[in-house]
């Protein structure tokens, strides 16, 4: 019995360690005062954490990924939010089918859907860069929050809004006053893990991408091509805390409605 | 006069018909129970009539107006749901006051009602909590609160007692029957309870299969059900088949493999057709003809299997018209395989159909 949890503590041990080792060297490799990445660093320096505001390119896709984040996020919310109320309180024809094609983009590889999309929607139409990269990333946000606001739906009773009904309220009246307050929670915390998503995608991303207009994870991808310096680490170690206190807040969020549950 | 009527109602689920040529009338201020097996339409028609589902034929009234396609935003009934159903973002306060502040009531007038109402189920003092503060019991009086300040037209409960325990229950029934008749509002309520329903009702419907056997009151249900499945279903547990039957004053007389039994016509027993004799297991006797005292409806048998129920002995008897179980108080119990009489006494035989 002693043996085998030995066993399995070492078995975790291991796990943590491929899992959380490399973001640990990262981490220390980015206090490196040289001009190459060391691991263990030679000193301690925060100039590779400056450099990144100088670069000005990591400034312009930075604001450009956050702006497409946000408004991909938007439009997916608009569209997300009526579907997956559909989806999770009426009985209607060709359901399976809806829910297979909004589940869509998490099952077919990013690669494969950049280029399709690239092909047949973006070239065809002839959209600008960012018309294309919001499309693009309005499709990867949508099976994110489709299904984290249906989950939160399944959780609420549907005879509270036949309550809300029987008391007077319309339709629309019932979802705006009893139905969104309830599932709050689920919209930010489908938010938030769309906002993670698009933010970090780099797949389709690099198909929609053009000259001078750029995400900032391709921006990084296209700085490590020429430079070995540790600004990338330091990048990585600011994008692993800002994902870390979303996390933390998803998490607080999708924990607390699990508490209200009756 | 009728306040609430059903007139040949239809409704399906996909192809299937759940109800069909469903009719229901109600009085006005009384308390109607739906009474039924799992499965029988109960909650159907109680939604049919809150407006959650549609007719598909028929016609639904009350007090004269028409209401088989208004909306059920629209329709001013309160509606009591099993899971309470209350609003888990809103306070006790918040949750009684929706349907007032739909209804564009003035604040002190909201105030003013709400806290009446809560008086009147007995949650003053409950106003700032949550519905996840408060206990099963607690929660369903606010959704009573919640249904009744709207001053309903109508009150319809599915089931609103099922999810307490037995003690509470039986207290939260007095409860409801209480404030009902104190308002004096229209009601339909479901249950599959019998207890429940007889000990709150004016009228019992008893449901099967979409379709209403027996429409009563509660005490003549129980003492008097018009057809088997109503017999069964509160506990008559035996029957006997007849091939015929005459009228003879106000006996009726009953044959079958010639033997006659004879039943009583007459006050609150209704029509009594059919051919089947229906009989509790208390209402059976068991004994020699000398102990019996009678010599009509006896019927010679053998003890076929005997329990010890504590306060009586449970006697399954084997006779030429079948099995009857027989409850009885006695010192000496009767062994298997012994020869008795059984008796069917005259006022406690009722025909069904
Ligand atoms: N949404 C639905 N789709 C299809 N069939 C349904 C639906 N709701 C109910 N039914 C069927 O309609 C019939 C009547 O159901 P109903 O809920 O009225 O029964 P009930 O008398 O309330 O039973 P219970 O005591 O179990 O609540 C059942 O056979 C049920 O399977
Ligand atoms: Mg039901």
């Amino acid at each position: 019995m002693r043996q085998k949890n030995r066993g399995l503590g070492l078995f975790t041990f291991f796990i943590y360690l491929f899992l959380l080792g490399p973001l640990v060297i990262i981490a220390f490799a980015s206090f490196e005062p040289g001009s190459a990445m060391k691991f263990p660093p030679q000193g301690f320096s925060l100039k590779w954490y400056q450099n990144i505001f100088e670069v000005s390119m990591f400034k312009t896709s930075f604001i450009t990924s956050i702006l497409v984040s946000l408004a991909g996020n938007l439009l997916a919310l608009l569209l997300g939010l009526p579907a997956a109320y559909a989806l999770s309180r009426f009985q209607f024809r060709g359901k399976a089918a809806l829910n297979a094609i909004f589940i869509s983009p998490v099952l077919i590889p990013g690669i494969v859907l950049g280029f399709t999309m690239l092909k047949y929607v973006i070239i065809t139409y002839n959209l600008p860069v960012y018309s294309a990269l919001l499309i693009g990333h309005t499709v990867i946000m949508l099976p994110f929050i489709i299904r984290v606001i249906a989950s939160s739906l399944a959780n609420f009773d549907f005879a509270v809004e036949e309550a809300s009904l029987s008391l007077g309220a319309g339709r629309l009246k019932t979802f705006f006053t009893v139905v969104l307050p309830n599932i709050k929670s689920g919209i930010i915390a489908a938010v938030l893990i769309a906002f993670l998503e698009s933010f970090n995608n780099v797949d389709i991303s690099v198909f929609m991408t053009g000259p001078g207009i750029s995400t900032f994870p391709i921006q990084m991808l296209l700085y490590v091509e020429n430079n070995f310096d540790p600004t990338i680490a330091a990048i990585s170690v600011l994008l692993m805390l800002f994902t870390a206190v979303l996390m933390f807040i998803i998490e607080r969020l999708m924990g607390l409605s699990y508490f209200t549950k009756r | 006069m009728a306040m609430l009527t059903l007139e040949n109602i239809a409704v399906s689920y996909d192809q299937q018909y759940i109800l069909k040529d469903f009719n229901l009338s109600v009085e006005k201020g009384s308390l109607i129970s739906l009474l039924g097996p799992s499965g029988c339409g109960k909650t159907t028609t109680l939604r049919l009539i809150a407006g959650f589902l549609d007719a598909k034929e028929g016609k639904f009234a009350l007090n004269g107006k028409d209401y088989t396609r208004v909306p059920v935003n629209k329709r001013n009934f309160g509606f009591v749901f099993q899971s309470y159903a209350l609003f888990p973002h809103l306070s006790v306060y918040d949750n009684v006051a929706f349907g007032l502040r739909l209804r564009k009531v003035n604040k002190a007038d909201v105030d003013r009602r709400v806290r009446r109402m809560l008086d009147i189920v007995n949650l003053s003092g409950f106003e700032q909590r949550f519905p996840k503060e408060l206990s099963g019991g607690q929660r369903q009086r606010v959704a009573i609160a919640r249904a009744l300040v709207i001053e309903p037209d109508l009150l319809l409960f599915d089931e609103p007692l099922s999810n307490l325990d037995a003690n509470l229950r039986v207290n939260m029934r007095v409860e409801i029957r209480r404030i009902q008749q104190e308002l004096g509002i229209t009601t339909v309520y479901v249950s599959h309870d019998q207890e429940e329903c007889f000990s709150i009702s004016d009228q019992v419907a008893v449901m099967n299969k979409g379709i209403i056997e027996q429409l009563d009151k509660p005490s003549t249900i129980f003492k008097y059900p018009k057809t088997e499945f109503v017999a069964r279903f509160i506990g008559f547990n035996n029957f006997i088949t007849f091939d015929s039957r005459q009228e003879n004053g106000n006996v009726i007389e009953l044959q079958t493999k010639g033997r006659t039994f004879r039943a009583l016509h007459g006050e609150g027993r209704g029509e009594q057709k059919g051919l089947k004799g229906a009989i509790r297991p208390d209402d059976l006797k068991l004994g020699t003809q000398e102990e019996l005292g009678v010599d009509f409806n006896l019927l010679p048998g053998k003890v076929k299997v005997s329990t010890y129920l504590g306060r009586s002995y449970q006697y399954v008897i084997e006779t030429e018209l079948g099995e009857f179980t027989v409850n009885k108080e006695m010192e000496q119990p009767y062994i298997s395989g012994q020869e008795v009489l059984v008796h069917f006494p005259i006022e406690k035989l009722i025909v069904v159909e």
